[in-house]
């Protein structure tokens, strides 16, 4: 009724190639961009953004980096963790190393860091598939931390071995640090947020995507056409790191301010990115936020109805949490593997004719 | 043998010009499977050109070497006058040789129009960068190519299914838009491998009138492997006949048909 592309008539290949081809869309992202930028920032207090918000964020843009390895291009990747440890340790080091220049080019530069090192680890994907990839993606996620832990040059030689964020300013604003307030945190996150989307979503439309999805539908055709199997794949191993090494200099310098590498940037790490994309959607950038924000809200929402509303002990509560991923996974891959993602398209599609669906 | 290059014109009025491939003394083998044996043949300027034979004949490795697939391991393979190294099918692609395959090879994932602008990929020139921030040079070429496809959907009538995800196409679409995606890469050569398999008669009218047709308009010299022999005759300019790897004739559809060699391996002989 209200959902519809009646008479919204498309006159240019520039119309019809934008993001969201129907009005209603265009305006419902730009309400929410107005939102995310105009209003939540004021209203912002510290629970909120160290319990869903700033965290959402941040996966978000680890989910993104993911997606467009594992959904786009179909390398499937269980280094997520590592690579966000050192997007980490990098910002920690450029930090420590250049303390004058600023924050904001120092996360940059860990993206650019991570993409390198992702890319050599991308390299045996031009012989192996599948399982044999993830468990040598897997190989990736086991050394980097054992490196990080073990070369003490990582984390400048401190006693406890973790590495800790100094206090950094952007404008006069602390943006790093103990001192930091919950609006800085969120602003600097949904900024990056923001351009990583666009980013990701400007390069799966276009030629780079088109190659990747090329690689991940069928190489052979893949190949026959023009596509350098070597060169996607490594361009999809190094925009993926980039987005996963953003994220974990965010999740270190921005969210927790200290970090210790096996602790917050082991396997799980790797895998909740990774049920991130399957439950939000595989190949679809939409599904890297859905995804994200479904599993950061979900145990923030049991722990509110088992603990606080039912009274259920808290060790209960966050064992059930586990037992209800480990469901929704079975579930999705079984029922939607395309994920939520996919639902919404299909509720989209029922909306477009509702209420007459014939 | 000059007689056999000089150009001339078809019946119908169509130019074939010199020669644009030529396969010089090809041998395939695997491990002590010869599935190629010392072949030559030439593909002219602008004609159709079919390879036929019984299955098991060579003919698709025939395609695989020329696209490069597969390495012969003797023999020369010249395109455009000059003798063609050992190349990966990516390089032979930017070559300008373009095919669709026996079982079909699209992108299931993908959109009909997402798998055909793939086929531009080799015209597409912007780096990641520009691409990332998508406006000024990204969406300029995004659209310049666009406008290229939509000219050969529009050829090969698909317009309605533009959108659609391939995965939901039945089988004689798919075909075409495999089709449409080696023609959106301006080929100059284009192979097709059994490009009428499993259709019936009235879908194998229209793609012969396909094949015909961009034959004509855009020039594109195509090479086919067909098992339909009514096509492959009606089609063809010349036909070359394989039989357990050898080539066992070469030459116009009539010459084919009249030679007792092409008979006795698609009827077969009395044994003594």
């Amino acid at each position: 009724m209200f959902y519809r592309e009646a008479g919204d008539f498309k006159t240019s290949y520039a119309e019809d190639n934008q993001t969201f081809p129907i009005k209603f869309d265009r305006y419902r992202y730009w309400f929410v961009l107005a939102v995310a930028f105009l209003v939540i920032p004021f209203i912002i207090n510290d629970y909120w953004a160290n319990a869903i918000f700033v965290p959402f964020l941040i996966y978000s843009i680890a989910a993104i980096g993911l997606n467009i390895l594992t959904g786009y291009c179909g390398q499937v990747s269980l280094g997520t963790g590592g690579f966000m440890a050192v997007g980490a340790y990098a910002c920690y080091k450029l930090m420590t190393a250049f303390p004058e220049v600023n924050i904001l080019i120092h996360i940059i530069l860990s993206g650019g860091i991570t993409a390198v090192v992702g890319a050599a680890f991308g390299l045996p994907s031009l012989r192996i598939k599948g399982f044999y990839l993830a468990v040598a993606t897997l190989a990736a996620q086991f050394f980097l931390i054992w490196l990080f832990n073990k070369v003490a040059w990582f984390y400048n030689y401190s006693a406890s071995g973790q590495i800790s964020a100094p206090e950094r300013f952007v404008g006069g604003i602390a943006v790093t640090g103990p001192n930091t307030e919950a609006w800085a945190k969120y602003m600097v996150c949904l900024v990056f947020v923001t351009l990583c989307g666009l980013a990701a979503r400007n390069l799966t439309r276009g030629t780079t995507g088109r190659k990747w999805m090329a690689i991940r539908d069928m190489d052979i055709a893949a190949e026959i056409i023009g596509v350098n199997p070597l060169k996607a794949k490594l361009t999809a191993f190094a925009v993926s790191s980039f987005f996963v090494g953003i994220a974990g200099a965010l999740f270190f310098a921005v969210y927790l301010g200290a970090v210790e590498g096996g602790e917050a940037f082991g396997i799980q790490k790797s895998f909740l990115v990774l049920f991130m994309v399957i439950i939000g959607g595989l190949g679809s950038i939409f599904g890297s936020f859905a995804g994200a924000a479904f599993l950061v809200v979900l145990p923030v929402a049991l722990k509110m109805i088992g603990v606080d509303l039912l009274g259920w002990p808290t060790d209960i509560v966050s064992h059930f949490q586990l037992v209800v991923v480990g469901a929704l996974i079975m579930f999705f891959l079984i029922k939607e593997p395309h994920g939520l993602a996919q639902l919404w398209r299909v509720i989209k599609e029922k909306l477009r004719l509702w209420p007459f669906p014939h | 043998m000059n007689a056999m290059v000089d150009p001339y014109t078809t019946e119908d009025g169509r130019k074939i010009g010199g020669v644009l491939m030529d396969m010089r003394n090809i041998t395939l083998r695997f491990g002590g499977v010869e599935a190629i044996k010392d072949i030559s043949f030439n593909i002219r300027e602008g004609e159709i050109r079919a390879i036929i034979g019984p299955n098991g004949a060579g003919k698709s490795s025939m395609l695989n070497v020329i696209s490069g697939f597969y390495k012969p391991q003797e023999g020369e393979v010249h395109f455009r006058g000059s003798i063609r190294p050992p190349m990966k099918p990516y390089q032979v692609a930017r070559l300008g040789i373009a095919r669709t395959f026996q079982n079909i090879a699209l992108f299931e994932g993908m959109s009909v129009l997402d798998n055909i602008m793939t086929g531009r990929l080799n015209h597409m020139k912007t780096g990641l960068f520009a691409q990332a921030i998508w406006k000024g040079a990204a969406e300029k070429e995004e659209i310049e190519n666009r406008a290229h496809v939509e000219r050969v959907i529009d050829f090969l009538e698909i317009q309605a299914i533009r959108k659609t995800p391939v995965g939901r196409l039945p089988y004689g679409l798919k075909k075409r838009v495999e089709l449409a995606r080696a023609l959106a890469a301006d080929p100059k050569l284009l192979l097709l491998d059994e490009p009428m398999a499993g259709m019936n008669v009235e879908e194998k009218e229209d793609m012969s009138r396909f094949i015909l047709d961009v034959n004509d308009e855009f020039g594109t010299t195509i090479a086919l492997i067909e098992h339909d022999m009514g096509v492959v005759m009606d089609l063809s300019d010349r036909v070359v006949v394989m039989d357990y790897g050898r080539k066992i004739g070469d030459g116009t559809p009539s010459e084919i048909i009249s030679n007792q060699e092409v008979i006795d391996a698609y009827l077969g002989v009395a044994h003594d």
